[in-house]
């Protein structure tokens, strides 16, 4: 498959753009529910209106009501929610918690998707329990109790945790802290009694909890998958909601730089336009080159993910190290180049830089990941 | 079977009976690769046998017209072509700055005798070419060269000085750069074709800091250059003083060239291998070491990529036509580095300069060798210059 957009993706890609700029910009979107202080940190019409999109239930299968599609489609839609900023719950709930369901028996598949797909529910996962991604560790315990399970232990930034209607957890079932095997996810509804959730607003407007399981009780019918069977799951969650991070993270990355390049065509100072200055022109072409890469990358690991390849788990890897360097030299030269500008709250550039910092730590980080490709290949 | 599919059969049916095991292992020295032309000699009888039968099969250059020369294979066939050649390691048959840079230019700005003279020469291996563009003064700055040829009506005389020439010392021919109207710094330069035989043509091979080098210095004086060589084939390619036109197109097939697209091995990952060598000379890889390894293998794999639908998109009529600067800027800035950390995994080892064990210095002649990829074809500086401008359009100074 070529590594460019065939005739329905752009197609696809034309809309999410123009949506997106339209329903999803900054000021619409970012700033209007920051500076209301929103405890979600954002907005349900919108969720709603990218129901009425389709963009949903992209990544669901059409026999459980979704359009079936896949993580290129799915990338389009978060490249421009990047580019926009826009605060939604498509990575936690349309990429992460739908590739967990999946999974999932068709009686949770029928208690969850309909309101996935209707933008009427939001989801959150819950797999950290430290400042740093490390899902290789899991202590969050659930023991047979009765028919089902009692949950009981902590989870740390969990995105959208407490707006979520249903909570995909990673918990041990067997084994101990560090054995690959033993997980079992679990579908744990919102109003679960004995969880609760200290509400925690990042530097980026965001939402996160830290979610506490005190002996929460769970049904039987709660597990996605087979009980102990949920690494592998767990893992094509992570892969397919790093791709989408990666995703995100390009977008970030473009609307950085598009806006750096445009203001070093508008300023002047010492009486020449900024862009004139080779010392600015060499830093913006290698800016370019490195955001291209990192567009380059994105779209091979969204293919390989697509077609099953085994290397998707590598490429996942490079592309999300890739962006957060890509992505991370965007912000900073943006804010940079614009100067004091840049350092204001009223102009955009700084809320890149947030958003980017942010999204380089969720689900791993660039040092996580080339650590990754290390041992991946062997080193 | 789809049309694709029988000749991907086919090919690996025609690779497997006529690319001999030899043939097959990577290019080790300068011996290994073949270079054709009027004294070309082969190393074995596997070399001979493999570039034969490409040659008769037109696979030196397949993608040209079979009137040329060439196979006449579509892109799509041509892609099969190279997979099925790197699946089972296969050596290119036959290298030449005639099939990389002044073919694709004859091709789009040759007259059609000059195609059925030299690109069927080309392609049989008969003659060999080296590129005569920078002079002393005039790097990157191309269009400032001072080598002039002077209009005797139906020659030029040609005086002045090209450095840089790659095997200029091995060509049979050399394509030119020469200022034929002082007075015009664009539309002032042909681009002229002649044989390094002709009097007055000399050349001396220039050594490098590796301690060799393919490069010389090649001078000319009052050498004769007809306008023409025979009926519809001209001295010179497309018109004359518009050599410019010619020379920015070749430009751009050399960047991406030197971007390491054909091998893409320049700038894969080495990690892996990195830490077997390192456990070879009873190391452990520092870890410090390994962590910039593994940073560096994220960006060449995810340049792999790049490179890949850079290709995708050219092959497609997409993307921009100053991308090969952008690939060129940061492939050779990535062989840089590759080379600086394979040094470091060797340690000592890699500083022995001329050991069995290094293969006569490999390590420190190719590390050293590196640091003219972000020179030459173009300095790194001078790819940002062009992003800047023609990708990104911001404004001129």
């Amino acid at each position: 498959m070529p590594l460019y957009h065939d005739e329905d993706q752009t197609m696809l890609a034309d809309t999410a753009t123009s949506f997106m700029a339209e329903e999803g910009n900054i000021a619409k979107q970012l700033r209007h529910w920051r500076d209301r202080n929103c405890k979600d940190g954002f907005g349900h019409g919108l969720w709603k209106q990218m129901a009425e999109m389709g963009f949903t239930g992209m990544l669901v299968d059409e026999e459980d009501g979704g359009l079936g599609m896949g993580h290129v489609e799915a990338g389009i839609v978060l490249e421009e929610i990047g580019r926009n900023l826009t605060p939604s719950p498509f990575l936690t709930s349309s990429v992460l918690a739908a590739t967990a369901l999946k999974h999932g028996s068709s009686d949770l598949k029928g208690r969850y998707l309909p309101g996935l797909i209707e933008g009427e529910s939001v989801f959150a996962v819950a797999i950290d329990e430290t400042a740093k991604h490390r899902p290789s560790r899991i202590t969050t315990r659930a023991e047979k109790s009765g028919n089902g399970f009692k949950l009981t232990g902590s989870k740390s930034f969990v995105i959208q945790g407490a707006s979520a209607d249903m909570l995909v957890v990673a918990a041990r079932t067997s084994g101990s802290d560090e054995d690959e095997d033993g997980i079992t996810l679990f579908a744990v509804p919102k109003d679960a009694a004995n969880m609760s959730h200290d509400a925690v607003r990042l530097v980026d407007s965001s939402m996160a909890t830290h979610t506490k399981f005190d002996g929460v009780e769970l049904d039987g019918d709660a597990v996605i998958g087979e009980v102990d069977g949920g690494r592998e799951i767990l893992n094509a969650m992570l892969t397919a909601g790093r791709v989408g991070a990666a995703a995100e993270g390009v977008g970030v990355a473009r609307g950085a730089m598009d806006m750096t390049i445009d203001y070093l065509k508008q300023r002047k100072q010492f009486g020449k336009l900024i862009g004139e200055f080779q010392a600015l022109q060499h830093r913006a072409s290698h800016l370019y080159s490195e955001v291209e890469i990192a567009r380059a990358v994105v779209i091979k690991a969204q293919q390989l993910l697509d077609e099953g390849a085994e290397s998707a788990e590598l490429m996942s890897s490079v592309a999300k190290a890739k962006v957060a360097k890509a992505a991370g030299l965007a912000v900073k030269e943006g804010v940079q180049m614009h100067g004091g500008i840049g350092m204001t709250d009223e102009y955009d550039i700084g809320l890149y830089m947030k958003r980017d910092r942010a999204l380089q730590e969720f689900l791993g980080d660039a040092y996580f990941h080339a650590n990754r490709v290390a041992e991946l290949s062997g080193y | 079977m789809s049309d694709l599919e029988a000749f991907r059969q086919e090919t690996r049916q025609w690779l497997e009976a006529n690319c001999p095991p030899e043939m097959r292992q990577p290019v080790r020295d300068d011996e290994d690769v073949y270079w054709g032309g009027r004294n070309a000699t082969f190393k074995n009888d596997a070399q001979k046998a493999w570039f034969e039968a490409a040659r008769d099969k037109g696979y030196t250059v397949p993608s040209w017209p079979k009137e040329y020369g060439g196979a006449g294979l579509s892109p799509a066939e041509a892609k099969i072509l190279r997979q099925e050649m790197s699946r089972i390691g296969a050596r290119p048959p036959l290298s030449s700055f005639g099939i990389w840079m002044l073919g694709p230019a004859l091709l789009k700005f040759g007259t059609e005798g000059q195609k059925q003279r030299f690109l069927n020469e080309i392609a049989r291996g008969e003659i060999r070419w080296c590129q005569g563009y920078s002079e002393p003064g005039s790097g990157s700055d191309l269009v400032s060269m001072q080598t002039f040829g002077e209009d005797k009506g139906d020659h030029w005389v040609v005086n002045g000085q090209k450095i840089w020439t790659s095997y200029a010392d091995k060509a049979d021919w050399i394509f030119c750069l020469v200022r034929t109207d002082k007075d015009n710094k664009y539309q002032g330069i042909t681009f002229m074709l002649f044989d390094m035989a002709s009097e007055g043509v000399s050349t001396k091979p220039i050594l490098l800091i590796s301690g060799n080098s393919p490069f010389c210095e090649t001078f000319m004086d009052d050498v004769k250059v007809p306008k023409s060589y025979g009926e519809d084939v001209p001295g010179y390619v497309g018109e004359i003083n518009r050599g410019w036109d010619v020379a920015k197109y070749l430009l751009g097939h050399e960047r991406e060239m030197i971007s390491g697209m054909g091998g893409g091995d320049r700038t894969a990952a080495i990690g892996s291998a990195m830490k077997r060598l390192a456990g070879k000379n009873g190391d452990d890889l520092d870890p410090v070491l390994r962590s910039e390894l593994a940073l560096f293998d994220v960006d060449a794999l995810a340049f792999t990529a790049m490179a890949e639908k850079f290709m995708d998109e050219m092959k497609a009529g997409k993307g921009h036509p100053a991308q090969p600067n952008m690939m060129k800027y940061v492939g050779t800035e990535l062989n840089k580095r590759r080379h600086e950390l394979m040094m470091s995994v060797g340690g000592s080892r890699s500083l022995e300069w001329e050991s069995e064990e290094t293969g006569g210095g490999k390590p420190s002649r190719n590390w050293l060798r590196t640091k003219a990829n972000s020179i030459e074809g173009g300095t790194s500086e001078v790819m940002l210059n062009v992003i800047s401008k023609r990708i990104l359009e911001l404004p001129g100074s």
